[in-house]
């Protein structure tokens, strides 16, 4: 039988399908933060069950985490608990720990592909609905509630139902300027936010194919957002070479051997999917949102719908829109680059080089934040840091931070922030703050201007 | 976890799509590391104001409304997957929540904690909704067994969809990780088969 690369995968670690119920599904890959482990932990000593393979499982510390002074005691007293928490959990369960401050750490779902965890093939999941990142390698990841956390710890198994089959083509050769999160958003704007919710969806076509693995990274990461569990590219040479070499990649011999395993993980041709959607590279221009979900996307020159759902106009009146309204010229007082969608170094890159011998606008605050260690140092040795310094952004240290405003880095109450994370919702980067999701590019050169501006015009 | 057979209450509606599990309980709340507690803080920037007053047109502060029956638009627990929202729900006094659509995460993570999804189409959720607007006294009875959601006063009814393996679970007051505990041995047997597997598929 044909067969998708969902399925060649997927098929693979099922350990028992249970009649008219949900497959036992074998996790090669267990990864833990400090917000949705401890209660996991807890129920695990409560009923006596041992941590089955401990590993398998790495931890990081990333969502609660201050983005200054990292070196000094946390301030928060509730996040400093958490923390401890995870660290004693961790120590308890010989799980590895890359903590605050430990050159590995870092989010989630930046440190694991940098350090080659993330392999293709791999069944991976994480208490965080954007484990979907990690598909951009070919492999199965999604995110888990806290029982589902629990019952990893318990079995390395998850008790799931297998979800449908869905794929994206985008075909065709990108504008100038036009970044994978401008693909990413242009899909979910033309599917909706739910209308992948029992799908996992494979990216294909020539667009996702010449994109860099941390383009692909960020794609995956937003699956989610239009509902699917999770999003997945067929491996190739780009992953192979962005894997080799890493710290806990195969090495050698082993290296070869998982490779020669890892070229039969695409899909044959003439299986099938369940659903299926094509798009032009050519109708993609670069992204923005302007409602509170990540599917109430435009182009940046565009005009807010006037037809809208059943619920748009809540969404407008807490973002102070109004349907028709282009958002060109809108005066913008707060950026962000970061979190587990764009915060690769290839983000910083993109970023810096439209920022390079230009300032940002006085009325700007600036607020760049590395996905991990292994990013900021980089950013660093390329020289990054000087660029931002000199146009008035603050380079933080590495965090989820703004994206979800669990620590300080908080956008104030009415203010609109234009911001590389994932979400929209009401309130997501703090009490009543406006979210503008859009592109590293975009974000650096709203921070120019002061306002959101069609920069694409003054790009060579 | 707590058994889940037949309900018979009133509900309470909440009439907006796509609601987010950050609306349900905001992400500022997330640093506790035990379960106790999250229902004073369900829906909070919906609930309350700045100042922390309740906020007058929202339908959890309408006295008119009451009941372990949460009616919700479209699409409900899209975004997070933090089970931080069922958590939130169930200690609120919610029993049920039904909607057209639920998000795939926090349906899972609402059946692990015996918080039952009942999923209607999009025409009988209206009928609920208007039903409530007429009666908000209006009852539901929400049977597990027979999967059956009806309006009292007028009899009507729809047939829902669950997983039966899930219904087996909620009946009995069962959890996965019993269940999986028990497949230790099978798991073990597919660790061991797993290279195998992969040298396998490279022939």
């Amino acid at each position: 039988m044909k067969k998708t690369l969902f399925d060649k995968i997927w098929d693979a670690h099922v350990v028992e399908s249970i009649p008219d119920g949900p497959d036992i599904l074998y996790i090669d890959q267990h990864l833990i933060h400090e917000v949705t482990s401890p209660q996991a932990f807890n129920e695990l000593k409560e009923r006596e069950i041992p941590v089955f393979r401990p590993n398998k499982i790495v931890a990081t510390a990333d969502h609660n985490t201050p983005t200054e002074n990292q070196h000094l005691p946390v301030k928060d007293l509730l996040s400093r608990k958490q923390l401890k928490e995870l660290s004693q959990n961790c120590e308890e369960n010989n799980i590895t720990l890359y903590g605050l401050g430990h050159p590995y750490n870092g989010i989630v779902h930046v440190m694991a592909p940098e350090l080659g965890i993330t392999q293709p093939g791999k069944t991976m999941v994480c208490g965080d609905s954007h484990t979907s990142t990690h598909g951009a390698f070919g492999a199965i990841a999604f995110g888990i509630g806290t029982s589902q956390v629990t019952q990893v710890f318990a079995s390395q198994c998850l008790l799931v139902e297998k979800p449908k089959r869905l794929r994206v083509n985008v075909n065709g050769e990108l504008k100038k300027g036009v970044t994978p999160k401008d693909v990413i958003l242009y899909v979910i704007s033309k599917l909706g936010t739910n209308s992948g919710t029992g799908y996992f969806c494979e990216y294909a076509g020539d667009v996702f194919e010449n994109m860099s693995m941390e383009g692909r990274m960020t794609v995956c990461n937003m699956s989610i957002e239009m509902g699917a569990r999770g999003g997945l590219i067929a491996p190739d040479q780009t992953t192979y070479d962005y894997v080799e070499g890493r710290e806990f990649a195969p090495k050698g011999e082993e290296f070869d051997k998982l490779k020669a395993y890892w070229e039969t993980l695409r899909t044959d041709d003439g299986a099938e999917f369940d659903q299926e959607y094509s798009f032009d590279a050519e109708d993609i221009e670069p992204m923005i949102t302007y409602g509170t979900n990540p599917g109430m996307g435009i182009k940046i020159t565009g005009a807010i719908p006037v037809e809208g759902g059943k619920s748009d106009a809540k969404a407008l009146s807490y973002m102070g829109f109004k349907p028709g309204e282009s958002l060109i010229d809108k005066p913008i007082n707060y950026i962000f680059i970061g979190s587990c969608t764009n915060s690769r170094i290839e983000d910083f890159r993109m970023a810096a080089s439209y920022i390079k011998g230009k300032k940002k606008a006085e009325n700007v605050n600036a607020l760049i934040v590395p996905g991990s260690r292994q990013v900021a140092a980089q950013i660093q040795e390329e020289g990054l840091d000087k660029v931002f310094e000199e146009a008035g952004f603050r380079l933080r240290q590495p965090g989820c931070s703004a994206c979800l405003a669990m620590n300080d880095d908080k956008i104030p109450e009415g203010e609109y922030c234009v911001s590389t994370s994932n979400r929209n919702f009401e309130g997501r980067q703090g009490q009543g703050s406006r979210t503008i999701l859009a592109s590293p590019l975009t974000a650096a050169a709203t921070a120019v201007a002061g306002k959101i501006t069609d920069f694409t015009k003054s790009l060579n | 976890m707590e058994k889940f057979t037949t309900l018979q209450d009133t509900a309470v509606p909440l009439e907006v799509e796509n609601i987010d599990t950050d609306q349900i309980i905001p992400a500022r709340f997330l640093k506790a590391t035990d379960k106790a507690g999250f229902g004073e803080n369900l829906f909070k920037d919906w609930r309350f104001d700045k100042e922390g007053k309740p906020v007058e047109d929202f339908t959890l502060n309408q006295d008119q409304y009451s009941g372990s029956i949460l009616i919700a638009g479209n699409n409900f627990g899209c975004g997070s997957s933090r089970e931080h929202a069922a958590w939130a729900l169930k200690a609120y006094g919610f029993k049920v929540v039904v909607s057209s659509y639920f998000a795939d995460i926090f349906k899972g993570n609402a059946l692990n904690n015996g918080l039952l999804p009942v999923q209607v189409s999009p025409e009988f959720l209206d009928e609920l909704f208007l039903a409530i607007k007429k009666d908000n006294k209006e009852s539901f009875k929400v049977d597990l067994e027979n999967q059956k959601i009806e309006m009292l006063s007028s009899g009507k009814s729809e047939n829902f969809a669950i997983d039966p393996y899930k219904k087996t679970c909620l009946i009995n007051g069962f959890d996965d990780i019993d269940f999986l505990v028990s497949k230790l041995d099978a798991i073990k047997k597919f660790e061991e088969k797993q290279t195998q597997m992969r040298e396998a598929a490279i022939q």
